[in-house]
């Protein structure tokens, strides 16, 4: 282990930083990821010093230090290489990718170079699986890797040379805005979403959402015009609006687009929501992943302060005050789950609260809160602005409106899609040019794998609901891989405080491992269908609950994908025990028969 | 808010605010658990206590109580997932139960006799857990630890004193001790601390009391988990706050 | 030997375990006699046959730490119909287990090259010595074990009323009073 480098002052920097916060205990979370900005890594003296500052307990402040991905106990090197490890990042090479990077550097995975002057490791998806292989570089994004970028990135960091001096080319993103329908393809004129909601009045704006029909986009279809009016109707000192960009599931990058080029709508639509609900705070949670938007983002508020949609007396309505805060996320899928994602606001470990209460009595701060996805808040701007019923016009019954689609895998043009909602599978993949398509993963790894015998099914929430992800997996693709990873990125991703969860994400991962590995036995499908029920049935939160989807998609629809993988035993160790002696041969120098186990 | 529930058919009286664990132990029906404890605040993490209110499992240690629920509980289905969740603690932490001192007096143990737990079912993870003995009287061994965060509850709100926290995520979560070296030793919890007297299984120990009782006249070697939780309830002060005080 | 009606075989070993589930299945006292009458030994440490033949019952003590254990684990599993896993070595690994967390190459050098007490210093590498694994595993993650007696070790009582069970075909059922993790 590398020895804990001298920090000689510390605590004046670290006073600093806190003092910029107000010392306020629900900033816990920004001051880390500032701590861990200065120092590559969260020292146990910034632990203290933190604790000292924030009124808080040592341990509430190790405790939230250790939770997220992006930050760090130990010294993670000046250079930090985060590759992003989604079943597309997979497909299109990032392991090669990550191979030719470490020897290049001398680096093993998951350890800092001996010169603390870089590491390297995967990481969940980072939203970029329209332009992979991607990664995360000091928390910024470089896209579309290949060799020659990879050597590149070596030189760089060999040379010291700091990444704001990088080329930008290498942090190019685009969006890739493919199709649109209503909602992108609208003009929106910042305000107008605002004015229309005052000149109708709240309980006619609340009236048209209702009409609207409009339902969460981040995947579980909350029916928007109640969850704002129990939280309306709710008592409390104040209320809040948040807006959950937390968008983790792996093969959804929808977001990113709509906070690039969309941000006007998707603020506005907060603003009118906390026009209805007497709310003067706002909340943008913004996954660590997409950091990067954070400057473009601040600006887009103070634009709109400067044009009086945002701040004091919003488009001189007297007393309609509302103002919006970035927070940061800093590596956890679980805070996007809404009470995850409160706790996380709230400066703490991002842990599903227990519900009831349910957000919309006692969210943030334990006050009334909505939170809703992107996207939702986006349709809510444009339902504010050209009515309800406008908005029923597409889609169908039981889904209003339309679905931004974020298309990814084997298909010629990945990129954004947006469909009234209704559309097939089957005309989707037609028109994203999918090359022999085998099987599509809706709605990311927590969704529905479908099987090339289903692609008449729609993208709606009678059938296929979905936050977003669709990734294509052409024919001869191997489903088990993907399926392995989704196993491996929720046990990653689990958080811990429930049994059911904690160990069977694990034991899942492991299961799938050893049947991809040539060692699985019926038996082991029996328990991964055993498993599966123990998580959807016992678990504390939706993480749990879903964890088992591909797994359990795969053993119904796809037995080719495993079935010649399984051994005929009835039995098969899970380990390889000849390799379990392989340390003890090397050890004693022992090669002879008895030293070895076939 | 009061009423009755009924749970497996028995009918159970309900004060306002109660869950379905508070109503079901004062009525002295048994649902098991291992990370509740009446005398502190819900917590919910082991899920032992998960049972089907109205069509849908719910953890019953904090959920609460409604007017007419009807709480199905003690079914071989639920027995039988209750047990794979205890089969899951074994293996998740390093339970060497004849080497531990907390044997026979161990709540983990405990339920697994209540719950007919024959074989540990699922490989082992022989996790690298810490063990510190930095403190002169308390003895901290996590390869024990079910993360029921009692101890954490019990610093925390009886004893004013955060000394225990709970840091890394998902399988990596583990007990921290409120020390910039890590070390109990380091911390202000003394040997009277409420926290040192909660812990489940036998992650923390007081020194120099160990197999003081011998085998037979240990807690479980005399009765059930179910007889020892239930005789809990009885132990613990009538409630005067919604939140069970 | 048995002629008119065929004795149940059994075969007993002790990988990594202390033989203290033996010497407990030795506490059944008189009743030895009785099981004698149904029973006959194949390979156990009371006959010192070396070999596992074709049997009913296999008793396992102990977990398995080297490969001679794992040899051994596998003739029996290739031999017995029924394979029982005895006391908690053999079931969780126990305390052999308990070097899981230490790296092996530091568990040579403390015994072989720092201790005051050994000679020579030097790893030994005679290949008539078992070799050991990275772990020490339960017996049910190398084989299929059907049964698990747990006790560290099981009360002669248990044994008793496991093995008679088992002799009359009957599921074997043991009392709460006589199912101890310890």
């Amino acid at each position: 282990m590398m020895q804990p480098p001298d920090l000689p002052d510390i605590e004046q920097r670290l006073a600093i930083i806190c003092e910029r916060h107000d010392c306020e205990p629900h900033r816990l979370l920004q001051i880390l990821i500032e701590v861990q900005e200065m120092y590559a890594f969260i020292p146990p003296e910034a632990i203290t010093t933190i604790g000292k500052h924030l009124n808080l307990p040592r341990v509430s402040v190790e405790g939230a230090a250790g939770f997220y991905s992006f930050l760090s106990l130990e010294p993670a090197g000046q250079y930090r290489v985060l590759f992003s490890d989604n079943v597309t990042d997979r497909m299109l090479g990032n392991e090669e990718l990550m191979r030719h990077f470490c020897n290049r550097l001398w680096l093993e995975p998951g350890k800092v170079s001996e010169d603390e002057l870089v590491s390297t490791d995967l990481t969940s998806c980072t939203g970029m699986c329209d332009q992979g292989p991607a990664a995360l570089i000091n928390g910024w994004p470089v896209t579309r890797l290949n060799r020659e970028r990879i050597d590149l990135i070596a030189d760089l960091i060999l040379s010291k040379s700091p990444v704001s001096d990088w080329p930008p080319t290498l942090f190019e993103v685009n969006d890739n805005i493919r199709r649109t329908a209503r909602l992108l393809g609208e003009p929106f004129e910042p305000g107008s979403a605002i004015r229309a909601a005052l000149m109708r009045g709240a309980d006619a704006t609340l009236g048209e959402l209702k009409l609207s029909r409009l339902r969460g986009r981040g995947g579980a279809g909350y029916v928007t015009a109640d969850k704002w009016t129990a939280c309306r109707n709710s008592q409390g000192a104040a209320r809040y609006i948040v807006c959950n960009a937390d968008e983790g599931e792996p093969g959804t990058f929808k977001d990113r687009i709509l906070l690039n080029r969309y941000a006007d709508m998707v603020f506005e639509g907060m603003t009118v929501g906390a026009r209805l609900l007497g709310s003067a705070k706002g909340f943008l949670y913004l996954r660590g992943e997409y950091r990067y938007l954070l400057k473009k983002l601040e600006e887009v508020l103070v634009q709109r302060c400067e044009a009086g949609l945002l701040g004091s007396n919003i488009l001189g309505e007297p007393g309609f005050d509302f103002d919006i805060e970035i927070h940061l996320g800093a590596g956890a899928y679980i805070c996007g789950e809404e009470s995850a994602l409160i706790e996380s606001l709230e400066g703490r470990r991002g842990r599903p609260r227990n519900r009831p209460p349910y957000p919309a009595q006692h969210g943030y701060l334990d006050q009334p809160t909505v939170v809703n996805n992107v996207e939702t808040f986006a349709c809510a701007a444009m339902i504010a602005a050209c009515g309800g019923k406008w908005f029923r016009e597409t889609g169908t019954r039981d889904s209003s409106g339309s679905k931004v689609l974020s298309i990814a895998g084997d298909c010629t043009l990945p990129g954004i899609y947006e469909y009234p909602f209704g559309v097939s599978v089957q005309k989707i993949l037609e028109d994203c040019g999918a090359q022999e398509p085998y099987a599509v993963q809706v709605g990311g790894p927590s969704g529905i794998l479908v099987s090339w015998q289903e692609f008449e099914r729609t993208i709606s929430f009678e059938d296929l609901p979905t936050a977003g992800a669709f990734t294509i997996f052409r024919r001869g693709r191997d489903i088990l891989e993907a399926v392995r990873n989704y196993a491996h990125f929720f046990a990653h991703e689990s958080c811990g405080f429930c049994t059911p969860c904690r160990v069977g994400t694990q034991l899942q991962k492991k299961i799938v491992d050893k049947i991809a590995n040539g060692h699985g036995t019926a038996s082991d499908l029996e328990e991964l269908k055993q498993l599966g029920h123990l998580m959807r049935t016992m678990s504390h939160c939706g993480l749990g609950h879903t964890a088992p989807n591909p797994v359990l998609d795969m053993l119904q629809k796809f037995p080719g994908a495993y079935e010649q993988k399984l051994t005929s035993l009835s039995f098969e160790p899970a380990f390889d025990l000849d390799a379990a002696l392989a340390t003890a041969r090397r050890i004693t120098g022992r090669d002879d028969p008895w030293a070895h186990l076939p | 808010m009061s009423g009755t529930i009924t749970i497996d058919g028995k009918t159970v009286p309900f004060t306002g605010g109660q869950t379905i664990m508070d109503a079901a132990l004062e009525a002295g029906v048994y649902i098991p658990h291992l990370c509740h404890n009446p005398e502190f605040k819900p917590h919910g993490s082991c899920k032992l206590c998960v049972v089907e209110a109205n069509g849908r499992n719910v953890t019953s240690c904090t959920m609460p109580a409604s007017p007419d629920m009807v709480v199905i509980n003690d079914t071989p289905e639920l027995n039988e997932d209750r047990k794979a969740l205890v089969q899951m603690l074994f293996v998740e932490g390093n339970h060497i139960c004849p080497a531990c001192e907390a044997t026979g007096n161990c709540q983990l143990q405990a339920a697994g006799y209540y719950l007919h737990m024959q074989s540990p079912r699922f490989m082992h993870f022989y996790p690298p857990r810490r063990v510190d003995a930095s403190h002169p009287d308390i003895f901290l061994d996590l390869n024990r630890c079910i993360l029921c965060e009692l101890c954490v509850r019990a610093s925390r709100d009886i004893d004013k004193k955060n000394v225990f926290g709970i840091s890394g995520r998902g399988i990596d979560s583990h007990l921290v001790v409120n020390s910039e070296s890590g070390k109990l030793g380091d911390t202000n919890m003394t040997v009277t601390d409420k926290a040192a007297h909660v812990c489940p299984t036998g992650a923390i120990l007081i020194k120099r009391k160990g197999y003081t009782m011998p085998i037979g006249k240990r807690t479980f070697d005399q009765k059930t988990l179910r007889e020892f939780h239930l005789e809990q309830q009885k132990r613990v002060e009538p409630k005067d706050g919604p939140d069970g005080g | 030997m048995a002629d008119e009606k065929r004795k149940i075989r059994i075969a007993t070993c002790s990988l990594a375990g202390c033989f203290g589930c033996h010497t407990s299945m030795l506490d059944i006292d008189e009743r030895l006699f009785d099981l004698l009458k149904m029973v006959e030994f194949d390979r156990t440490p009371f006959t010192d046959i070396k070999h596992c033949g074709p049997c009913d019952i296999g008793i396992v003590e102990g977990g398995v730490s080297n490969a001679e254990n794992a040899r051994v684990l596998r003739e029996f599993r290739e031999n017995c119909k029924v394979l029982v896993a005895i006391g908690p070595c053999a079931i969780t690994g126990n305390v052999p287990a308990l070097r899981n967390n230490i790296d092996l190459w530091d568990c040579f050098q403390e015994v072989y090259l720092y201790d005051p007490g050994t000679e020579g210093k030097q790893i030994p590498n005679d290949s008539e010595l078992p070799l050991p694994f990275d772990k020490v595993y339960p017996i049910y993650e190398v084989v299929k074990v059907d049964y698990f007696l747990h006790g560290c070790p099981p009360p002669a009582e248990a044994i008793w009323k496991f093995l008679t069970d088992l002799i009359q075909g009957k599921e074997p059922e043991i009392d709460y009073e006589l199912l101890r993790y310890d």
